[in-house]
């Protein structure tokens, strides 16, 4: 490999070093910031599209009554919400995250498989399109839940499943190729020095989550493959009618699922590992046992699936043992908010819209799993079970947790992607907005689920009424907020002030010894980690 | 339209005064019976324990962001770690954890003691509505939803159990352990009544146990909560509780009325009679997915106004109503209405929105068709 850039070094000086012209630039790029930039424009996009949906779903919702969709659309608005904010939205934006920081992160030229990156990002949009696409068939798009419980999403499926199924697959295929990608970029392009207890904690947690999507997608791709027998080649992997299990499906989907949802917080644990200790201008606190403590985390991952199936009628002893393991997750968690609250103990902090964004995750973060400690004690599960108590926890995990985690991180490197400032009043706006905005609309959604309501349904009594439509409210808050957000990114790279290459001044890490905006190709010299 | 200050005047109106039925309601109520009590304890002792939690963590953190920034002037330390706070916070937490753990798993055992039963109700979940089953007792029937459509479309005033109620609830004695044995008919169903502390899958194929023993008469309502198509937001769960007296002399009642329905098979029927037991009885089986219009839901649900089978010979309409679609939503009914309903259905079916067959098919006709098939 070192053969190569030498030749490359001397003979081919005269090459273009910047990026090609015109649209091709972005059809046939291998360059990580380039893909980076692509993966979090999409992620963005299907953001949009993802949130838009939610509007739908919060407008149905803002009255008891059918006002604005009938029930057959309504369960595709929450069907398509969930999978596009789940494979569309977050997953997208931690690659393209890791895309840009890991080889800056690392002190590597690019990614270890420029091409396989090329192409895990463009199977993509093709997944995307022919899943949107289901909407406007006959009999409508996939309406069973972003979960597709069998036999709702075999027997009793709209025809549009096998397109769900294919870009389901295609989405597993384009995850697996990213997780492949990041494993190898850690392991073998680190700048001499950079041991694996020297990385920075984003690029731990990426390494670990590569390793849960490398170990869960295939899970996922076999989940949806005896779907598509079941469907279509007589098969009953899912009908007790022909000998199979309608449990069976929900086994193999949690199998997948739960490691899944730390496969959405773990790269944002990470980030905000690095903006804390940069805006309380003082080191990470106990960066060995967050490491350990991540770990941890992802391997308790495989073993509590079964608690998203309290109610399946599992034996007491699997109810037990599920109960147990997922309580045990809060203890490497609680190491972790410990540590980031310790680390900002005695700094020197200020609150620019990264720190906000992060002391925020924080915050609402361990308010989500404070609600997932609950929902862990078995018997209390049958009560919040699929209601909207169970909404409003995974969405408090989502929303300031993985969505507030990739904000945080736009903002922290957002010089080092445009080479100008963002505009920092417009940025504290957007926090605000969206903080006030997010709680608002997620935290009543616990009332009304302890009071009662179950999840996936168009309309409700009204004793539900009033705390629906503040949740309305605040969600149109939270939405119309991120039209703010683009506009701020927009302004950024087409002026704001030029930014120096380490705009923090508590910052830490290879990336800010790169120029802003990083040129197009950064550290062909490794550097040298001590 | 949020130009107009009046809208929000209203919107703000509705927040204040929101009609009689609306509540505040932020938490679970303790229910009706032991088990919703202890679980309603754990939940309690849990949320408390995460306050406390909260208040500790939040506060720290709260009173370091208001003290140790640079606007006051701080100079950053530079500590960075302590291996004995590490394990403190490793073993607090576990040891809280434990604690937690013992009046949970106490919970959890006694919920699945399913023992000792003394009256047996096998539930089953449908697309979208609930059967009830009293085993030995030769009764059972459908919950079906009661709530107009013109409320749900609001073009009537919603009733205070808009959603929340059914033509026939459940009925259970109270004091006494009553077993449901908790089963599906097309997909996942959950059966749930949060005063009883209740949720249990409906699961085509398997058979799901839980029991319940309920302190006072009343009536207990609960939803549906796994995700079963169109409808799953209209198909409530209500539980009436009597005191053993009253359930005594209602189910003497469901059992006479059991048996003058099976006569009905042998009466001689008039096609207007069939027709109007036929229209009441599609309503409340065939019109969620069929519509009351007859034209169907396209292409999930096909329209039955001008089918080929519900225009065609009677023995194939016939079929596919008892024996259902294999593949579709379309279920099999010959085990769910009587032949009574079922020839009432498919005679009405065949006359009805322009249909104009023109004959009749009676109850004998359904067992003699279900005789031949056997």
């Amino acid at each position: 490999m070192s053969a190569v850039i030498d030749t490359h070094g001397h003979a081919g000086h005269d090459h273009h070093h910047g990026p090609a012209k015109g649209l091709m630039r972005w059809v046939l790029t291998t360059n990580h910031k380039d893909i980076g930039t692509m993966y979090l424009w999409f992620s963005f996009a299907m953001f949009l599209l993802g949130g838009t949906m939610a509007m739908v779903i919060r407008a149905e919702l803002f009255q008891p009554g059918l006002q604005i969709v009938q029930p057959e659309f309504f369960n595709q608005m929450t069907t398509m919400h969930g999978l596009i904010m789940v494979f569309g939205a977050v997953m997208p934006a931690f690659v393209g995250l890791a895309n840009w920081m890991i080889p800056l992160m690392i002190g590597a030229p690019d990614m270890a498989l420029p091409r396989m990156n090329n192409f895990s990002f463009w199977l993509l949009p093709a997944a995307f399109s022919m899943m949107v696409s289901t909407l406007f068939m006959e009999g409508g798009g996939p309406n069973f839940g972003w979960t597709f419980y069998a036999p709702l999403s075999t027997t009793y499926a709209p025809e549009s499943v096998t397109f769900f199924i294919f870009a389901v697959h295609l989405m597993g295929i384009s995850s697996i190729m990213g997780a492949i990608n990041v494993v190898a970029t850690i392991l073998n392009l680190r700048a001499p020095g950079m041991t694996l207890m020297k990385m920075p904690l984003f690029v731990w947690t990426w390494l670990i989550t590569a390793f849960l999507l490398i170990a869960v997608m295939p899970v996922l791709a076999g989940c949806v493959t005896m779907m598509l027998m079941d469907i279509h080649f007589g098969t009953s992997f899912f009908s007790a009618a022909g000998g199979g299990d309608p449990v069976l499906f929900q086994h193999v989907f949690w199998f997948f699922g739960h490691p899944e949802v730390y496969i959405m917080i773990l790269p944002a644990f990470g980030a905000v590992s690095a903006i804390i200790p940069a805006f309380a201008r003082k080191p990470l606190f106990g960066y060995t046992s967050m490491v350990y403590a991540t770990a941890s985390i992802a391997f308790l991952s495989f073993i509590v699936w079964a608690h998203h199936m309290f109610t399946v009628g599992i034996p007491l002893t699997g109810e037990l043992f599920f109960m147990y393991a997922t309580m045990l997750i809060a203890v490497p968690t609680g190491v972790k908010v410990f540590n980031w609250a310790s680390t900002m103990w005695q700094g020197s902090m200020t609150f620019e819209t990264p720190m906000l964004f992060s002391v925020a995750f924080v915050i609402l973060f361990t308010i989500g799993g404070f609600s997932g400690l609950m929902l862990a004690i078995a018997p209390a599960d049958f009560q919040y079970h699929d209601t909207y108590f169970v909404v409003a926890h995974f969405h408090y995990v989502l929303v300031p947790g993985a969505i507030f985690g990739i904000f945080a991180s736009a903002y922290y490197w957002l010089p080092k992607w445009t080479g100008h400032m963002y505009d920092e009043t417009l940025g504290k706006l957007h926090f605000w907005m969206s903080f006030v905005g997010m709680n608002m609309a997620f935290f009543p959604m616990h009332f009304v689920g302890l009071a009662g309501m179950p999840r996936r349904i168009p309309d409700y009594n009204m004793m539900f009424a009033n705390f629906n439509m503040v949740s309305s409210i605040g969600a149109f808050m939270f939405g119309a907020t991120q039209l703010l957000f683009l506009f701020i990114v927009i302004k950024c790279i087409r002026s704001g002030q030029p930014a120096a290459a380490k705009p923090w001044d508590g910052a830490e890490g290879l990336e800010w010894t790169v120029p802003s905006p990083a040129p197009y190709h950064t550290f062909q010299t490794p550097p040298e980690v001590k | 339209m949020m130009r107009h200050p009046r809208v929000w005047m209203s919107l703000l109106l509705c927040l204040a005064f929101s009609s009689a039925h609306a509540s505040w309601t932020v938490n679970m109520a303790p229910g009706a019976t032991e088990v919703s009590r202890s679980v309603f304890d754990l939940h309690m002792t849990i949320f408390w324990i995460c306050v406390v939690i909260g208040v500790v963590v939040f506060g720290a953190m709260f009173w370091s962001m208001l003290v140790h920034r640079r606007s006051t002037g701080q100079q950053p330390a530079h500590f960075h770690e302590s291996t004995t706070v590490e394990i403190l916070w490793t073993v607090v937490p576990l040891v809280i954890l434990v604690l937690m753990a013992i009046p949970a798993t106490k919970t959890l055992i006694e919920i699945y003691d399913n023992s000792e039963s003394e009256l047996d109700i096998q539930v089953t979940g449908y697309q979208w509505k609930w059967h009830y089953k009293y085993l030995g007792q030769d009764v059972e029937f459908f919950s079906n939803l009661t709530t107009p459509q013109d409320q749900i479309n609001n073009l009537a005033v919603k009733g205070e159990h808009y959603l929340l109620e059914v033509d026939e609830p459940l009925v259970v004695p109270v004091g006494t352990k009553v077993r449901f044995l908790i089963t599906a008919a097309d997909v996942i169903h959950s059966w749930w009544v949060p005063a009883l502390a209740v949720k249990k899958d409906a699961i085509p194929g398997f058979i799901n146990e839980s029991w319940t023993r309920i302190d006072e008469p009343g009536i207990y309502r609960g939803q549906c909560t796994e995700l079963c198509g169109k409808d799953h937001g209209f198909m409530p769960v209500v539980v009436e509780a009597k005191s053993k007296v009253d359930f005594a002399t209602w189910l003497a009642e469901r059992k006479q009325l059991a048996a003058t329905e099976k006569e009905l098979t042998s009466k001689e029927w008039t096609l207007d009679e069939l027709m109007a037991r036929g229209e009441k009885a599609y309503n409340t089986a065939c019109a969620a997915c069929h519509q009351p219009t007859g034209e169907g839901l396209p292409p999930m649900f096909p329209a039955l106004k001008g089918s080929a089978i519900a225009t065609g010979a009677a023995a194939g309409h016939i079929g596919i109503v008892v024996n259902g679609k294999p593949g579709t939503a379309m279920a099999a009914f010959g085990k769910q209405l009587s032949e009574v309903d079922l020839a009432a259905i498919i005679t009405y079916e065949r006359n009805a929105w322009g249909n104009k067959v023109g004959d009749m098919v009676t109850p004998k006709d359904i067992l003699e068709f279900k005789k031949a098939q056997e």
